[in-house]
């Protein structure tokens, strides 16, 4: 399939060719059960442990701290229901992915939990004052996501987590969005629980991890063999952990060079569409912001009917728009920044990665351009719009 | 989800777009909450519609579905366009994407709402048409 322009990183990113040539010999000869003690088995074995060295080292923690995890929604999940209890109390925010939002909704309903989610501000960040007011003597745990996978806003983690120790709270984040893209390093930001996804920083789908920090009680997310140090039963997916601690090196080694490139293509890209579209709006903060997360609003107009343009153009993205999404609601996060319904549904993500070059965005922002005037040609809101400004 | 060839064909190069200066009837129904407002224009002479257009702020079956609802009911009876239903709409497109089921139900109740609107400005009663609902459109 021709990909075209790839504006879609955020939903997932092509899988890089070192990490498939890593993969390779794991998916054919190199098929022995790591569990097994002959030796071909131990080489395997051993590949699993350079792999969860590599990913330890690549977030500053101990390897002994690296979970392998079938994705972030797995580690997401495993962090809450192994540490929020009966009746227990969890601290999250309002934009949330669906990884933790929906979790925290299965709490409430199965385990009588209460859930208190912190609002954010209209550029999608979260209020430390408002954490520390939430916590009670019975909170269970403090999930803050680390990077918004809509609008790439990044929260100040370190002093959100220092603010949960201080009152004796645990604290987790999902940094599915940060890994491989920003640095993220436990140490530094002092929490006790974090997600990764290999796919989101071109590794295989299907695989990812959870670092919990040692001597952290987290009860076994799966039950069966001693594979996980016993808390997350079942054979490895080894060409998956091969893949993703390849994918990780990669990133990381790129990390400096890529992150300024994509945050300069990024603001480029803003500034080209906001200052050439009318009526267009950045969603989300100016800095604070991920590398490569651009969210944009087009006032008048519905975000699929935008998207299925560009897609005829060979230019893939993202809406916030409710008629995109099969439950038919807007985007949640965007609702709670408090952009209203009209800008929610007219809003598109793009999400740069590594393929993106500067001649992407001036195309990308020449059928824009055109697209929305289009679609606006359509719209009996920009008609009344026009009408009010004569 | 994927659309039809016809319901691309309809958003992408849309039939009958635009205001019409000189309406008969105008409804308009939708709202910014379900991402979906439907416009249609009416121009109706002796009980014949002769000219139908629409304005749409929605998603790609939104506008087809209105550009192939102006479609159908054009050099229609006033009681013939009746007959132009939600069904009707989806089946000329060659089916919707079950999520999408409700841009046809708005698309009758847009052309519906505009036969109304005719109705009222001319003291006519057409059997059969209700007064459009004006509570918000529900999926």
């Amino acid at each position: 399939m021709n990909h075209g322009f790839y504006f879609d990183n955020a939903a997932t990113t092509r899988l890089h060719p070192a990490a498939l040539e890593a993969m390779m010999p794991y998916f054919a000869d190199a098929y022995a059960n790591p569990s097994s003690i002959y030796r071909p088995a131990q080489q395997v074995r051993r590949a699993i442990d350079e792999a969860r060295k590599t990913v330890a080292e690549a977030i500053h923690a101990k390897p002994e701290e690296i979970f392998f995890t079938s994705g972030g929604t797995e580690a997401d999940n495993w962090a809450l229901k192994g540490m929020v209890k009966q009746g227990g109390h969890l601290i999250t925010t309002s934009i949330e992915h669906h990884g933790i939002f929906h979790v925290a909704e299965f709490l409430k309903a199965t385990q009588g939990a209460e859930v208190t989610y912190l609002p954010v501000d209209d550029t999608g960040m979260v209020n430390p004052a408002g954490l520390e007011k939430a916590i009670r003597p019975d909170t269970s745990l403090v999930s803050i996501m680390l990077a918004n996978n809509e609008v790439g806003s990044i929260q100040p983690i370190r002093q959100l987590a220092a603010i949960a120790h201080a009152k004796g709270v645990p604290f987790h984040t999902d940094a599915v969005q940060a890994v491989g893209h920003i640095p993220v390093y436990v140490d530094e930001l002092g929490v006790d629980m974090l997600s990764l996804s290999s796919h989101k920083f071109n590794g295989p789908k299907g695989t990812g991890a959870l670092y919990v920090k040692k001597g952290t009680k987290l009860t076994p997310s799966l039950h069966g063999g001693a594979q996980e140090r016993n808390r997350r039963a079942g054979t490895e997916n080894v060409a998956g952990i091969i893949g993703m601690a390849r994918a990780l090196e990669i990133s990381m080694q790129e990390m400096p060079k890529e992150s300024s490139r994509i945050t300069e293509l990024r603001n480029r890209l803003i500034d080209e569409i906001t200052s050439t579209i009318p009526h267009s709006y950045l969603n989300g903060p100016q800095d604070n912001r991920l590398p490569g997360n651009v969210n944009i609003s087009f006032r008048f107009i519905e975000g699929e009917a935008i998207l299925i343009h560009l897609d005829m153009h060979g230019f893939q993205a993202s809406t916030g728009s409710a008629c995109s999404s099969l439950s038919l609601s807007p985007s949640h996060v965007l609702m709670a920044m408090n952009r209203g319904h009209e800008l929610t549904n007219g809003a598109i993500r793009f999400s740069l990665g590594i393929d993106n070059t500067a001649s992407h965005i001036t195309s990308l922002v020449a059928t824009l351009q055109s697209s929305v005037a289009k679609i606006r040609s359509l719209s009996p809101l920009y008609d009344d719009y026009l009408k009010t400004q004569k | 989800m994927e659309y039809s060839e016809k319901v691309m064909d309809h958003f992408i190069n849309p039939r009958n777009v635009g205001e019409m200066e000189d309406a008969s009837g105008v409804g308009t129904v939708g709202n910014v909450q379900c991402g979906d407002i439907m416009r249609v224009y009416l121009k109706i002479e002796g009980g014949v519609i002769i000219d139908a257009s629409f304005k749409t702020f929605g998603c790609g079956a939104a506008v087809a579905t209105s550009s192939m609802a102006t479609e159908m009911v054009k050099g229609k009876t006033v009681e013939e366009a009746l007959k132009v239903t939600n069904k009707a709409v989806a089946e000329a497109l060659g089916g919707l994407p079950a999520v999408k089921a409700h841009c046809s139900v708005l698309a009758e109740e847009a052309l519906q709402s505009a036969l109304w609107d005719y109705a009222q400005k001319n003291g006519i009663e057409i059997e059969g048409l209700e007064e459009p609902k004006e509570t918000p459109h529900e999926h």
